[in-house]
């Protein structure tokens, strides 16, 4: 919006002969590496783990030994995250309570970390991948039938708060490209049908299998194998 | 343009743009500039090893990474200017200095800082005739290179509540400013008819030239009432023998031991590069710290003994847990703050303190016994038929008129309108220590002088000049006309006066420990031991000059407002 406008500006005062003031744009991260209290995000909003998860916190801290507890946090970050669908401030005030530690130590940790949400984020968060091997199976056409299908840009959420869409580098899954990721599960060997599939059952309420879409089973060759079909053989005839 | 665009030529590599990083508001006294920063982390460090405030840290990643608090929160310690000194590229800079004085034009000048008891070595820069900034200096022995935020910033009220002409109360009560002439010739006037029923009692920031001179024309006129704003007890050894009123280790010395006892002091705010040091030796040296005295924060754990006195006695007999470390210690520092001892039963705790360092048997350098003071200056007051009192920059709401005989002529020196001078039947404007060269003695017992950074402002004049001028006019002229002379007076007194930058060992703990057991002083278990600075906010606006200063009101402010806040 802004830079359309001044272009505009600076173009009138180009054909109008007079010098404009330039400046270079401020380059800025997707995400905030700042605090900004919100209404939904604020040291008010209560934060405690369920009776479930204090069990599994205790676990988790259970693994570390003395003096080294705060190797915990990572996994107690997550414990978090997993209970509230994205990572609050007062999530992060908690995590630090509990370790003992300095708050300025998770919030290292917490902005360091994508994978930590600090922003409300919607309850399926898609991460399509659109590194080299996506895209040249066709990840740009995968992207565009979510788009459509959820009626979400890339880095928004739905204002039902169901869905949010990321696109992310490569989440090692090459072989079965096109892929995504909702939530912890991989849907892969893409395509646009099949895409619209998964999320149509989704919204529905259903949990679609997790893996490639083709029939195969795994990361083995579609139809039949190529390669390493007899027995193998024994040492010093290969 | 003869010299090129004026526009930069910069573009990155994508085009897109130049990075940029928003500044953070971390406080009053530091600015920050966030875009020039390069992610040394010297700051982070600085906050959380020797600060012991961990409120700075990076956050984001790659080229987004940013060194800030990540949540808007003022960076609470009471050494925060020194982050100012280590950033390599001026992304922190002093909010008070900034933009007001060039390098090039500023005059500097190596002097002492007196806001605190240990002396740190500052430099003072000047332009114009005033105090522009203050930076340390480095002396491993005593600041290392660091320097307390007070000292630092509280330069500006140097400027604010001077004391700039005699003054003397007229018949509707109201301070009148007069001439040198006619103030001195009134103050010598009721000097005169007081006779030997005088007395002064000298404030935190006296310097040792006006020490020996107001105590010379005081013994002159037959009167031996000069006392100091803070008492210390004169049981037992009292303060005859140095060893029992010094920090008699070293400030150095801390770092070595392994057990420290702190005796009703917050070293933390009355002393923050002690408090530095003990946390130094905590993290690199296994040091414990226990504390008798209330509950504070010194930034690092320490095992909380209660305050009740009598715990000093307990251990000493043996029947407190504590007592069985304290044994066993290799090198045990019993660190006992001044405020301590000017509880009524002050020489009692001295006493148990004297008996319970020399119960341990460390090597035979070390020196367990350790007084840390508040101020630069320290030396009781006699109450008497008093008819003239001079009060020497004292402040402290020690003396209250309604304690005085009605008709007792009250004379303030010093360079401040604060409560002294509110007080006052007259007013000798004298120097404060940036504009005289003096001697201090810190908590060790080093002298130091200060240096002339700018001259006294309007009349003022230095402290023991006056004093001398006085003297000439009251008709017992002391035997000094320059500093040469005085400082030849200094040395007849105490010879470690003059020995500037060097610490005198004290001597004579057995004897001061024999002594000290003929007290017949009770600890008084009904009154715990407390502390009077314990807060952040208590820390900054503690003596006249800093109470004058607006930027220690600011800081006072801010800490109140982060107390506020969630963060």
């Amino acid at each position: 919006m802004f830079p359309t406008i001044r272009a505009a500006v600076n173009g009138l005062r180009h054909s109008l002969g007079l010098r404009t003031l330039q400046t270079s744009t401020a380059l800025q991260h997707e995400s905030l590496f700042n605090h900004r209290d919100t209404p939904e995000d604020n040291p008010d909003v209560p934060f405690e783990f369920t009776p479930e998860n204090k069990k599994r916190a205790e676990a988790i801290l259970a693994i570390y030994p003395e003096g080294h507890k705060r190797a915990a946090m990572i996994p107690l970050l997550d414990l978090a995250q997993r209970q509230y669908g994205w990572l609050p401030i007062s999530a992060m005030h908690k995590v630090a309570e509990i370790l003992n530690l300095p708050r300025m130590r998770v919030y290292e940790v917490a902005t360091f970390y994508t994978m930590f949400m600090r922003k409300p984020t919607g309850k399926y968060h898609v991460q399509i991948c659109t590194t080299t091997p996506c895209w040249l199976r066709g990840s740009d056409e995968i992207l565009d039938a979510i788009k459509k299908n959820l009626k979400v840009e890339v880095g928004e959420t739905t204002s039902d708060g169901m869905w949010m869409l990321s696109e992310v580098e490569c989440l090692g899954a090459c072989v079965n490209a096109p892929m995504v990721q909702i939530n912890d599960d991989y849907y892969e060997d893409l395509t646009v049908d099949s895409t619209n599939e998964i999320l149509n059952d989704l919204k529905a309420g259903k949990r679609p299998a997790p893996g490639p879409r083709s029939g195969r089973y795994a990361a083995e060759p579609i139809g039949e194998p190529t390669s390493l079909k007899g027995d193998p053989p024994g040492p010093g005839f290969g | 343009m003869a010299f090129g665009s004026d526009r930069s030529r910069f573009t990155d590599i994508d085009f897109s743009g130049k990075r940029a990083v928003e500044d953070k508001d971390i406080g009053p006294l530091v600015k920050t500039i966030m875009t020039r920063c390069i992610h040394c982390t010297r700051c982070i460090r600085f906050a959380s090893e020797v600060a012991g405030v961990d409120d700075l840290g990076t956050t984001g990643r790659g080229n987004d990474m940013q060194v800030g608090t990540y949540v808007e929160k003022m960076f609470m310690s009471e050494l925060s200017g020194n982050i100012i000194d280590l950033c390599p590229v001026g992304a922190l800079t002093s909010k008070p200095y900034s933009f007001t004085a060039r390098p090039w034009e500023i005059r500097k000048i190596d002097s002492i800082d007196v806001l605190d008891a240990i002396g740190s070595n500052i430099i003072v820069s000047t332009r114009t005739g005033e105090v522009m900034r203050i930076v340390p200096r480095v002396n491993e022995e005593i600041n290392e290179e660091w320097l307390a935020d007070k000292s630092r910033f509280a330069y500006d009220g140097l400027k604010r509540q001077r004391l700039v002409t005699p003054m003397i109360r007229d018949c509707n009560g109201e301070l009148k400013p007069v001439d040198w002439e006619a103030a001195l010739l009134t103050v010598a006037k009721v000097v005169k008819g007081a006779g030997s029923s005088i007395g002064a009692i000298a404030g935190g920031l006296a310097d040792a030239e006006v020490l020996v001179a107001v105590k010379d024309l005081l013994n002159k006129l037959g009167s031996e009432a000069l006392c100091t704003e803070h008492t210390f007890p004169l049981d037992g050894s009292g303060t005859d023998l140095r060893s029992s009123y010094l920090l008699n280790n070293k400030i150095v010395g801390a770092e070595e031991a392994d057990l420290i006892l702190l005796v009703g002091t917050n070293p933390r705010f009355e002393a923050p590069l002690l408090n530095s040091r003990l946390r130094k030796a905590w993290v690199h040296n296994e040091l414990n710290v226990a504390v008798i005295g209330p509950k504070v924060d010194l930034r690092y754990p320490y095992e909380h003994l209660g305050d009740n006195p009598e715990i000093l006695q307990n251990i000493l007999c043996e029947e407190h847990v504590f007592s069985n470390k304290w044994k066993s210690a290799k090198k045990p520092l019993l660190i006992i703050g001044s405020d301590t001892l000017e509880r009524p039963d002050g020489a009692a705790i001295l006493a148990a303190a004297q008996s319970l360092a020399a119960k341990t048997c460390p090597e035979k350098s070390w020196k367990v016994l350790n007084i840390l003071h508040k101020i630069a200056s320290q030396t009781k007051f006699g109450e008497g038929n008093l008819k003239v009192l001079l009060l020497l920059g004292a402040d402290d709401c020690s003396i209250n008129k309604s304690d005085l005989p009605k008709d007792c002529f009250v004379i303030y020196q010093g360079h401040h309108g604060d409560y002294g001078a509110s007080i006052a039947d007259a007013i000798l404007p004298g120097a404060a220590y940036t504009e005289k060269q003096a001697t201090y003695v810190n908590t060790e017992g080093r002298a130091q002088e200060t240096l002339v950074a700018v001259s006294p402002p309007g009349r003022a004049r230095e402290d023991w000049k006056i004093i001398r001028a006085l003297s000439e006019i009251v008709g017992t002229k002391l035997p000094y006309d320059n500093l040469n002379e005085i400082r030849d007076r200094l040395d007849q007194v105490a010879p470690h006066l003059t020995k500037y930058g060097y610490a005198e060992e004290a001597n004579y703990f057995k004897q001061a420990e024999q002594l000290a057991k003929k007290t017949q002083a009770k600890l008084d278990s009904s009154a715990p031991i407390d502390v009077k600075i314990k807060e952040l906010q208590d820390y900054f606006m503690t003596d006249s000059i800093s109470r004058a200063s607006p930027t220690m009101a600011k800081c006072v402010q801010a800490v109140l407002k982060q107390k506020q806040s969630k963060y």
